[in-house]
C-alpha cells in the first residue's frame, strides 16, 4: 500500500469515523446540559431579542476597535480564506461530491442535479496564500504579545498547525512544488486534513460548532438580565 | 545470426545508409542523449554484435507484443527487432511445442550469461497449472531461464507490477518479474501496453552501449518514466485556470478542457505518452478525449473507479459512518448525564 492509497483509504476512515465520534460526544456532552434555574426577576421579557448578540459579536465595538483590529482582521482574514478554499476549489468540491458515493452508494449530485460553482484556481491560490499569511500573522502576534503568550497553550498552537498544515500542503500540491512527487504531496496534504480532523472534536477547533450557540445562549441571559449588548 | 552485427543484418535488409542514420538520430534523442553523440551511436551500433534475446510471454493478454510489432514502416520500433536476435517468442515464432522449446534450450546454451530476457504477463505463483507453456508452468521456466540472463526486461503493467492478472482478489496469486528473481538486473517497462518506442529504446541502449538506463524507485527508465502525463499534458493550462470538463460530450470535453473531473490520474502517473505519443506520434488516450488511467503505476486496476476524480477518497460505508455516529450519541448522552447527575448532587449538598 502507497502512502497515498493509505491517505485515501484506512485513514480517511479512521479520521472520519474519530471526527463523527468526538463532534457527537462533546455537541451532545454540552447541549443536554441542564441549566441551572435563574429564579431573580427577568429585566427584560423578550430574551430572544439578546440571540442579536450572535452578529453583534461578529464586528469588532467601536470603543475597542484599537485593541482588537489587528485579531479582527487577521481572524476574518484566515477564516474566510480557508473556507472559501476549503469549499470553492474545484478537487474539493470533487471531493465532498463524492461522499455520498462512498458511504451510500448513491451518486446524490448526479441525482439531485445539486452543484455549487467554484472558484478559478488562481483565486484559490490567492485565498490560501492571503490565509496563510494571516496565521502566521496572529502567531507571531500571539508570541510576542506577552499577555497572549501567557494565556495559551499547547491547543492553541497545535490547532494553529492542523489548520495551517492542510493550508500549506494543499498550496505545495498544487503547485507540484519543487518537483516533488504529485502523489506524495497529495498523500501530505491528505493526512494534514485527517490529522485535523481527528484533533477538531478534541481542541479548540470546536468553537467552529459552538460559536453561534454560545454566543445566542450569552445573548439571552444578557438580555434578561438587562444588560446592554 | 548473433554473430552478425547490426549493420550486416541491416544492410542485408536493405535498410538504406540515410535510414539507419535517422534510426540513430531518433535513438539518440529518444534516450535523451545529446545530438552530437549521434554519430558514436551509429558507430557503435553499426559495430555491435546483435545480442541474443529470448522473450517469455505469461500470463498477458498479447498487447505488450500487438504494441511493439504493430508498428508500419522503418520505424524505430520495427528496426529495433533487426537489431537483436530474438531467438525466441513463442507468440511471434512459426515454431510451437516440443520444437520451440528446443530452440529456447539451444539458444540459452549458447549465450548463457549473455542473453537479455524479456518477461511480459504476470507469473501466476499459486497453482502451476493456470498457466503452462509447452506443460512448463510459468514460475519454474522464468527462473530457468532467468539464470542465465545478463539482464531482464519486464514488459508491460503485467510483469513489472502484477498487472492486471495481480488485481484483487488475485485468483492466480499473480505476481512480477522482481517478486521472483532477485539476483538480476531487471528494467520495468510497465505500461497497458507499454509505447513501443520506450521499448524499443531501452533495447537500442542495450544494444549500443551495453548497458541498462538509469531507473527509477520503481525500476522504470527515469528517462521515460521521470515526469508525470500531467507535467506534460496539452491540457494542463485548463487545469491551471480551472477549466474542467463535467462530461465527455459538454462543452468543456469539445473545447479540450482538462478531464481531471472525469477520473483523468495524470497528476500520478509516470509515462512518456503526452511527449512520445502513440500510433506514429499521433495521439494519446487524452489527446483523443478520454482521461489517463494510470496503466503504468502498481495496482492501476485496484485504485476505485476509473471515472473517479482523483481528488475522491475511499470513505468506507455507511455501516461504518452509522456506527460512528451511534457510538458517539451514546458517548454524548452519557456524559451529559453524568454531568446532570452531578449538577443535581451538588444542589442538594
Amino acid at each position: 500500500m502507497t502512502l497515498l492509497e493509505f491517505a485515501r483509504g484506512p485513514a480517511l476512515q479512521w479520521s472520519v469515523t474519530v471526527f463523527i465520534v468526538g463532534a457527537l460526544w462533546r455537541l451532545l456532552g454540552v447541549f443536554l446540559l441542564r441549566s441551572r434555574k435563574d429564579l431573580s426577576e427577568p429585566r427584560n421579557r423578550a430574551a430572544w431579542k439578546g440571540l442579536r448578540l450572535i452578529a453583534l459579536r461578529s464586528w469588532p465595538r467601536r470603543e475597542f476597535l484599537g485593541g482588537t483590529a489587528f485579531g479582527e482582521v487577521m481572524g476574518y482574514a484566515f477564516h474566510l480564506g480557508f473556507l472559501l478554499t476549503l469549499f470553492f476549489y474545484v478537487p474539493h468540491v470533487l471531493f465532498f461530491a463524492d461522499v455520498s458515493r462512498g458511504l451510500i452508494g448513491t451518486d446524490l449530485q448526479g441525482l439531485t442535479g445539486f452543484a455549487w460553482p467554484t472558484l478559478p484556481n488562481g483565486v484559490i491560490t490567492l485565498l490560501a496564500g492571503i490565509s496563510i499569511a494571516a496565521l502566521v500573522a496572529v502567531l507571531v502576534h500571539r508570541i510576542v504579545n506577552p499577555i497572549k503568550r501567557l494565556i495559551s497553550n499547547f491547543d492553541d498552537y497545535f490547532s494553529w498547525f492542523v489548520t495551517i498544515a492542510p493550508l500549506l500542503t494543499g498550496l505545495v500540491a498544487f503547485a507540484h512544488f519543487a518537483g516533488w512527487p504529485y502523489e506524495r504531496l497529495l498523500a501530505w496534504h491528505l493526512l494534514s486534513v485527517e490529522l485535523l480532523l481527528v484533533w477538531f472534536p478534541f481542541g479548540k477547533l470546536m468553537h467552529a460548532f459552538t460559536i453561534f450557540a454560545a454566543r445566542g445562549a450569552t445573548g439571552l441571559i444578557f438580555e434578561r438580565r438587562g444588560a446592554s449588548l | 545470426m548473433p554473430s552478425m552485427t547490426v549493420g550486416d543484418v541491416l544492410r542485408s535488409r536493405g535498410v538504406t545508409r540515410r535510414d539507419f542514420l535517422s534510426f540513430c538520430a531518433a535513438t539518440t534523442a529518444t534516450l535523451g542523449l545529446p545530438a552530437a553523440l549521434a554519430p558514436r551511436v551509429a558507430a557503435a551500433l553499426e559495430r555491435a554484435t546483435r545480442p541474443s534475446v529470448i522473450w517469455l510471454p505469461f500470463q498477458e493478454c498479447t498487447g505488450c507484443t500487438e504494441s511493439i510489432t504493430r508498428a508500419h514502416g522503418a520505424t524505430l520500433e520495427s528496426l529495433i527487432f533487426e537489431a537483436v536476435s530474438l531467438d525466441y517468442q513463442h507468440t511471434l515464432q512459426a515454431a510451437a511445442g516440443d520444437a520451440a522449446e528446443r530452440v529456447r534450450a539451444q539458444a540459452m546454451k549458447d549465450h548463457w550469461g549473455r542473453y537479455l530476457l524479456i518477461v511480459d504477463g504476470a507469473i501466476p505463483t499459486g497453482n502451476p497449472g493456470y498457466s503452462t507453456i509447452a506443460g512448463h508452468d510459468n514460475l519454474s521456466m522464468l527462473k530457468e531461464a532467468a539464470g542465465g540472463a545478463a539482464a531482464i526486461v519486464a514488459l508491460g503493467s503485467c510483469a513489472a507490477f502484477g498487472g492486471l492478472p495481480g488485481a484483487q482478489p488475485n485468483p492466480t496469486g499473480a505476481v512480477s518479474v522482481a517478486d521472483v528473481i532477485n539476483d538480476k538486473p531487471i528494467v520495468n517497462v510497465p505500461g497497458c501496453p507499454p509505447i513501443p518506442v520506450v521499448i524499443s529504446a531501452v533495447l537500442a541502449q542495450y544494444v549500443t552501449f551495453g548497458t541498462l538506463p538509469e531507473l527509477d524507485a520503481l525500476g522504470r527508465p527515469k528517462v521515460f518514466y521521470g515526469q508525470t502525463i500531467h507535467d506534460r499534458c496539452y491540457r494542463r493550462p485548463f487545469y491551471e485556470r480551472g477549466q474542467f470538463a463535467d462530461s465527455f460530450d459538454d462543452e468543456g470535453a469539445r473545447r479540450g478542457w482538462c478531464l481531471y473531473k472525469l477520473g483523468c490520474r495524470g497528476p500520478t502517473t509516470y509515462n512518456a505518452c503526452a511527449t512520445v505519443k502513440w500510433n506514429n506520434g499521433t495521439s494519446f488516450p487524452i489527446e483523443a478525449g478520454h482521461g489517463c488511467i494510470g496503466c503504468s503505476e502498481p495496482r492501476f486496476w485496484d485504485q476505485g473507479g476509473f471515472y473517479r476524480p482523483l481528488s475522491t477518497g475511499d470513505w468506507g460505508n455507511a455501516r461504518t459512518v452509522g456506527t460512528a455516529i451511534g457510538v458517539g450519541t451514546a458517548l454524548g448522552v452519557a456524559s451529559a448525564a453524568l454531568a446532570r447527575k452531578r449538577q443535581r448532587d451538588a444542589e442538594g449538598s
